[in-house]
C-alpha cells in the first residue's frame, strides 16, 4: 500500500480530471473540433483569395457579400421565414407542452412518440417527403413574397414545434402545482390562473424554445434544399450553391456573420434554460 | 395531473393546433411517399401506385444499390466507433472535473452542435482540399524536417473527396450526439464502485474494462444509436465531402428525386432508410427497458 501511495503522489487513484494524459487528450480533440470554424472566422479577413496564407487585415469580403443582392435577398429570406416560423412553433409547441404537463390521457405514450417523430427520422426522408407532399397537392408556387415562402415555412413549423415542446415542458416539469391549485381556490378563472400564475413561471423556457426555433429554421439545409425554387433561394441554400463551385472569402464572409448569429441565439436559450436560483420555491 | 374527461374543452383547445399540423403536414407526406414507394414511374412527371414491390426488390437486389447501402453502413458504423473512442474521453473527463469546468466543457461540447452543419462542412473543405490547411501544415513540416531532399518535392495528400474525408466529416459533424450521453451515464456512474476495483487489486485497465464500461453501457448504447442514425441518413457529408465513389444512401434518394426523377425508387429508399431507424430505436429502447429491469 505504501508503494502505490507513492508512485500515486497528489493524484488520488481516481482523480482522472488530473491526468495529464487524458487532459491532453481531451484538449486535443477540441482543438481540432475548434480549429476548422476558427480559421473559417478568421480567413474571412484576409485580404487574399487563395485563402491559405495570411496577407492582411481587410474587411472588403463582407462588403462584397452585402452588395451581393442575391446572398441579401437569400439572407432576406432565411430571416422572414425563421420569425414566422418561430412565432408559429412557438404556440403550437407550447400548447403541446401544456397539454403534456396537464392531462392524463389515453395513449399518452404513443402519443408523444408521435410527437417526437419529426426529431427522430433522418432529415432526408422529411425532405423529399415535403417535396412529394407540395407537387402532390399542387400548392400554389410562384406567389409574389413573402406568400411563395410558405411551404418552406410550414416544413419548418412541422420540425421545429415539437423541439419547443420538448423545451417548454422541461421547463414545466419544476413547476409547483400547488400554485395553480391555490389560485384557483382563490377565485381565479382558468384564464387568469394561467396569465398570471402558470404563464409567468412558463416564460423563461417559452423564450428558449422560441430561440431553439428560431435557429433550427435559420440552420436548415436539407429539408429546405427539397421544398425551395428558382426563387425561393435560402441562405443555407444559396452558399451551398457557393461552396460548390469553390471556396471564397466571400462564403467565409456570409459564414461567419451565420455563425455570430447562431452563436449568440444560443447562448441566449441556455442562459434562459438554466435552472434560475433566483425563484425558489 | 387531471382526467382529459375533467376538462374537455381546454383538452382539445391545446391538442387540436399541433396535432393537426403534424398530421396533414408531416404524416400525410410520408404517407405520400409510402404510397410513392409501391408505384411505377409511367413517364417524366406521372407515378402510377400499382401496389408493386418492383421498387424494394431493385434496391435490396441490384447489385450498384447493394453496394451503395453496404457502404453506407460500414462508413457509418466506422465513424460511429472512431466517435465513441473519442469521445469517451471527454465524457470521463468532464464527469470528473469540478464544478465549473464542467459547465464550460459541456458548452464547448455542444456549442459546435448549433453552428450550422452546412458551414462545419464547408470549413472542413478548406482544411482538406489540395491547397487547404492540412496539406499546408504537412509541407512545411515535410520542408522543414529536410525530408525534400530525400524524397523529392512535397506531393499534396489527397484529403478530400473520398471516404476518409466523408468519416472525418461524420465524426466532426455528429460528435456531440456521443459525448451528451456518454457524459450523463459516466455522471451516474457510483464512483466508489472504482474504487472498490482499484484497492482490490485490479488494474486501471480492468477497471475500466470490467467496472466502468459495462456499468455505462445504457450511455454507450444510446450513444451509438444517436449518431449511427443520422451517419446513415447523411446526405450532405459525403455531398460535398466525397467524390463521386463516396456516395451513400441520402445522394441516392437526393438522385431519384431531382436528377434521375425516379420518385418510386426513391421513395422505397426512403422507407428502406426509415425502417431502418426504427429498428435501431426500438433496439435501443429495448435495450433500456432491459436494464431498469435487471436494476429493479
Amino acid at each position: 500500500m505504501a508503494i502505490r501511495l507513492s508512485t500515486l503522489g497528489s493524484q488520488g487513484p481516481i482523480d482522472y480530471s488530473r491526468r495529464l494524459w487524458l487532459r491532453t487528450m481531451v484538449a486535443l480533440t477540441f482543438l481540432l473540433l475548434y480549429t476548422p470554424i476558427i480559421t473559417l472566422i478568421i480567413f474571412s479577413f484576409n485580404d487574399s483569395r487563395r485563402n491559405v496564407v495570411w496577407r492582411g487585415f481587410t474587411t472588403k469580403y463582407y462588403v462584397k457579400a452585402w452588395n451581393n443582392d442575391s446572398l441579401i435577398e437569400a439572407f432576406t429570406n432565411s430571416l422572414t421565414i425563421a420569425v414566422i416560423s418561430t412565432v408559429i412553433s412557438t404556440i403550437l409547441g407550447t400548447m403541446i407542452a401544456l397539454l403534456l404537463w396537464r392531462f392524463r390521457f389515453p395513449f399518452k405514450a404513443a402519443y408523444e412518440g408521435f410527437m417526437a417523430l419529426p426529431i427522430v427520422i433522418p432529415e432526408i426522408c422529411m425532405g423529399v417527403a415535403m417535396l412529394a407532399f407540395f407537387s402532390r397537392v399542387g400548392f400554389p408556387t410562384g406567389m409574389p413574397w413573402p406568400l411563395n415562402l410558405s411551404a418552406i415555412t410550414i416544413a419548418h413549423i412541422a420540425f421545429s414545434f415539437p423541439f419547443a415542446a420538448i423545451v417548454v415542458r422541461a421547463r414545466m416539469a419544476g413547476f409547483n402545482r400547488e400554485l395553480e391549485e391555490a389560485s384557483r381556490d382563490l377565485g381565479a378563472s382558468e384564464w387568469q390562473t394561467f396569465w398570471n400564475v402558470i404563464f409567468p413561471y412558463m416564460k423563461p423556457g417559452v423564450i428558449a424554445g422560441g430561440l431553439l426555433a428560431f435557429t433550427l429554421s435559420l440552420d436548415d439545409f436539407v429539408i429546405t434544399f427539397f421544398t425551395s425554387g428558382p426563387d425561393t433561394v435560402t441562405f443555407p441554400v444559396k452558399v451551398y450553391s457557393m461552396v460548390r463551385f469553390s471556396v471564397t472569402p466571400e462564403v467565409n464572409a456570409a459564414s461567419t456573420v451565420l455563425v455570430v448569429i447562431t452563436v449568440v441565439m444560443t447562448v441566449l436559450a441556455m442562459r434562459l434554460q438554466a435552472p434560475d436560483k433566483t425563484e425558489a420555491h | 395531473m387531471e382526467s382529459w374527461r375533467d376538462n374537455r374543452f381546454v383538452f382539445w383547445v391545446f391538442a387540436l393546433p399541433g396535432t393537426l399540423w403534424l398530421l396533414v403536414f408531416f404524416i400525410a407526406p410520408l404517407a405520400i411517399i409510402w404510397a410513392l414507394s409501391f408505384g411505377e414511374q409511367v413517364d417524366l412527371v406521372n407515378v402510377e401506385v400499382t401496389g408493386t414491390l418492383q421498387q424494394y426488390a431493385r434496391a435490396l437486389t441490384d447489385p450498384v444499390y447493394i453496394q451503395i447501402i453496404w457502404k453506407s453502413i460500414w462508413i457509418s458504423a466506422l465513424a460511429t466507433f472512431l466517435c465513441l473512442v473519442i469521445a469517451y474521453p471527454i465524457a470521463f473527463l468532464i464527469s470528473f472535473a469540478s464544478t465549473r469546468w464542467k459547465t464550460v466543457l459541456l458548452v464547448a461540447v455542444i456549442l459546435p452542435f448549433w453552428i450550422n452543419l452546412l458551414i462545419r462542412t464547408y470549413a472542413l473543405i478548406a482544411v482538406f482540399r489540395t491547397r487547404g490547411f492540412a496539406n499546408f501544415g504537412l509541407e512545411w513540416l515535410y520542408t522543414t524536417a529536410q525530408l525534400d531532399h530525400v524524397f523529392g518535392p512535397f506531393e499534396p495528400l489527397p484529403l478530400l473527396y473520398n471516404n476518409f474525408a466523408v468519416i472525418a466529416g461524420l465524426i466532426y459533424v455528429f460528435m456531440p450526439f456521443m459525448v451528451l450521453p456518454l457524459y450523463a451515464s459516466v455522471e451516474r456512474l457510483d464512483k466508489s464502485f472504482l474504487e472498490a476495483s482499484l484497492d482490490l487489486g485490479a488494474s486501471q485497465v480492468r477497471t475500466f474494462f470490467s467496472v466502468t464500461v459495462p456499468l455505462t453501457m445504457p450511455g454507450i448504447v444510446s450513444g451509438i444509436i444517436l449518431v449511427f442514425i443520422p451517419c446513415l441518413g447523411s446526405f450532405l457529408t459525403p455531398d460535398l465531402l466525397g467524390g463521386t465513389n463516396a456516395q451513400m444512401i441520402g445522394n441516392v434518394i437526393e438522385r431519384q428525386f431531382k436528377a434521375a426523377n425516379n420518385w418510386p425508387f426513391g421513395a422505397a429508399l426512403s422507407f428502406l432508410l426509415m425502417y431502418a431507424t426504427f429498428g435501431a430505436l426500438a433496439l435501443r429502447a429495448a435495450f433500456a427497458g432491459r436494464k431498469q429491469g435487471m436494476e429493479v
